[in-house]
């Protein structure tokens, strides 16, 4: 008994060396993975050739073609989104108190996915930054569903149930997206979309892309001490002086900011937002001051290896990396909801 | 028999009566309805064999198993789902939400992957292999929700559905990205749910079925009844628990896999036909169980019809209109019944 005491105080503490060297090997593990991700693919391509045309571009040689062109936006996309998803999803945990809270899971990103088919059918040649925009307002519409619905229930629904109203949501913007493609023959385009189109990242979406998500992050990292209070409940937050309102406010708004987005990039991945904020808790404790950058390296780093998976399993074919991601976050998945209450409260 | 007990009887039946009315006016307009217009005159001198050959063959080889095949797959599902909602005492359950049509979709990708050329041939036996399939996930799904001195803990059983059910999908995809681009079409359609076996064929794979499941569990209604106070007063009441709850789960999941086998995983259907049924009818699964059949073949065949309808040329597939009016009601069930 004494032992295991001991052990979750150690657990309960915020842990800086620990999460320190999170960043410094997560860093590392992106700049090798982004070097290997440029590499690897249908056409394989020698590592001094990566550099080469990092270095001194040639536009003559078609190596140095596919690279600037489809491989390093491609890669950069992977860790721009990977650290959305999992920073958005380690928000709503620790604002939520809820262990299963992941953008996927409680609807957001189907709800961005209806409003991209919905651009894609009746406002065809749209520019990207206002398909941002429209995704943006899909996932808070379902943002505001899935919490109307809690808030009218007195007390709040229990995580168990809000991811219940959040799989229900998700049914019905799935359903609603699929009549929408399947009416306008949309089919094709959205199909490879939802699965999870990292591919398709070209540079004019990343360059307008970067920024939102950029300030999304910085704004995380303003809000994390924040949210680390708000994770030990309202009525804590509250006796220390803050304004939980404004906290949770700008939080929603950050999360639905990064969903939006990467949605509106990569179609609707599940998941990422559900492991990685419970392995950069394993980590580092819970301070959100920590776990927030750690969730953002983690999760870009998470997302790049996943997407070389996905081009390797089944070459010359690629693997739909969100069906990748279902297939190891199910079962973490379950284990959380099996564990995971007890850890939170 | 007392007069308060008489009358109630005289309002079920007349509950079961409108069922069947409103099922066969909306027989009527989906026979109407569809690609190549019929006048209801035409449509009734086709019935009794006054028609020309084209008006014979749209009715009696489209038509027909489509609507008949509807009435069937919406009866069994709601079934299903009623017999899971009794069992598990929760107001969630329904064979799609816990997984199990995703299993038996898992094992008809599977067999389709191996044999691709033999769409037509195994028409008989996909049922079977839907069975084996749904099990297999229904093991698991009640498995991971049995706590050995609590018995199936309803509310973690919802959670494992989702999730397995999550999970299948992707495997599901996974599988059919290897098959060839007809046979991905269809796990397309197949995971939205589509009325897609419609020859007469699919008609004699499900009917026996769906009898025989069905004669089996109205035989148990009175254990359905006992089962739904909970396991102690069940086991008060002399009843075997875990024996009687793994036969009627069977039952369960060889209604939901038979449906799935032809008409892929459509949602809500066993969710909304038992509650309607049980707010009109309440919890006496006597009468419980033949009302969520009609209310569940009533839905069915509502939302094929609306979805054939609506945007012609085009078809929405029937599990997407169901989605649409199932999942607003799901999402109210849920904000009911936190507290």
């Amino acid at each position: 008994m004494e032992i295991r005491k001991t052990d979750t105080v150690v657990n309960l503490h915020s842990r800086p060396w620990s999460a320190m060297m999170v960043l410094v090997v997560g860093v590392f593990v992106i700049i090798f993975g982004i070097a290997l991700s440029i590499s690897v693919g249908a056409a394989n391509i020698q590592l001094s050739t990566v550099w080469e045309a990092l270095v001194h571009y040639n536009p003559n040689r078609t190596e140095h073609a596919i690279i600037q062109d489809l491989r390093l936006p491609r890669s950069l996309a992977d860790v721009l989104v990977g650290a959305g998803f999992a920073v958005a999803g380690a928000i709503m945990q620790g604002m939520t108190r809820n262990p299963l809270a992941d953008a996927g899971l409680l609807g957001l990103n189907a709800g961005s996915a209806m409003m991209v088919a919905v651009c894609f059918a009746f406002l065809p040649g749209l520019s990207y930054n206002s398909l941002i925009l429209f995704s943006f307002l899909g996932a808070a519409v379902a943002a505001g569903l899935v919490y109307g619905i809690s808030s009218l229930v007195r007390g709040g629904l229990t995580p168990v149930r809000l991811v219940l109203a959040g799989a229900a949501v998700s049914a019905l913007f799935t359903a609603l997206s699929e009549g929408i493609a399947i009416h306008f023959q949309l089919g094709q385009e959205l199909a490879f979309w939802y699965a999870g189109g990292v591919a398709g990242v070209k540079w004019s979406q990343l360059k307008i892309m970067f920024p939102w998500i950029a300030a999304a992050l910085i704004g995380a990292l303003l809000l994390s001490r924040s949210i680390t209070l708000l994770s030990l409940g309202d009525e804590v937050a509250t006796g220390l002086g803050q304004k939980t309102t404004l906290v949770k406010m700008a939080g929603t708004i950050i999360v639905l900011l990064l969903a939006g987005v990467s949605v509106s990039a990569v179609g609707p991945i599940g998941f990422v937002g559900l492991v990685v904020p419970h392995v950069a808790r394993f980590f580092v404790g819970i301070d959100y001051r920590w776990i927030i950058p750690c969730s953002a390296v983690l999760g870009g780093g998470f997302m790049l290896v996943a997407d070389i998976g996905a081009r390797m399993i089944n070459p010359p074919y690629e693997t739909p990396i969100g069906v990748l991601f279902a297939l190891i976050g199910v079962p973490f998945f379950l284990y959380v909801a099996r564990k995971g209450r007890r850890e939170f409260s | 028999m007392n007069g308060v007990e008489r009358r109630k009887n005289v309002q079920r039946l007349a509950v079961l009566a409108a069922f069947s009315v409103l099922i066969l006016i909306v027989f009527v307009i989906s026979m109407n309805t569809g690609f190549s217009r019929l006048s209801p005159l035409e449509v009734f001198q086709t019935l009794f064999g006054m028609g020309t050959e084209k008006q014979e063959l749209i009715l009696f080889e489209f038509r027909l198993p489509r609507i008949v095949i509807s009435l069937l797959v919406g009866a069994g599902l709601a079934v299903s789902g009623c017999i899971m909602q009794g069992i598990s005492r929760n107001a969630l359950a329904d064979p799609s939400i816990l997984g199990v049509s995703h299993g038996a979709g898992v094992m008809v990708v599977l067999y389709l992957s191996f044999f691709p050329t033999q769409l037509d041939v195994p028409v008989l036996f996909l049922p079977v292999l839907a069975f084996i399939g749904s099990s297999l996930a229904a093991a698991l799904v009640f498995g991971l929700a049995y706590e050995k001195h609590e018995g199936l803990l309803p509310t973690r059983l919802v959670l494992t559905g989702v999730a397995v059910a999550a999970g299948l999908s992707a495997l599901m995809t996974v599988l059919s990205l290897r098959l060839s681009r007809e046979l991905y079409q269809f796990v397309a359609v197949w995971l939205v749910g589509s009325i897609w076996g419609t020859t007469w064929d699919y008609v004699l794979a499900l009917l026996p079925w769906i009898i025989v499941l069905f004669a089996f569990v109205y035989y148990k209604a009175l254990v359905l009844d006992v089962l739904s106070f909970g396991k102690n007063v069940a086991t008060g009441l002399g009843a075997s628990v875990s024996k009687e709850q793994v036969k009627l789960l069977a039952a369960a999941v060889g209604l939901a896999s038979a449906c799935v086998s032809v008409s892929g995983g459509i949602g809500f259907v066993g969710l909304i036909g038992p509650h309607l049924a049980r707010r009109l009818i309440g919890p006496n699964h006597k009468y419980l169980l033949p009302a969520s059949a009609l209310a569940g073949a009533l839905l069915l065949l509502t939302a094929d019809t609306i979805g054939r309808t609506i945007l012609q040329p085009s078809e929405i597939h029937a599990g997407i209109v169901v989605a649409i009016i199932g999942a607003p009601y799901f999402l109210y069930l849920l904000a009911r019944s936190n507290h």
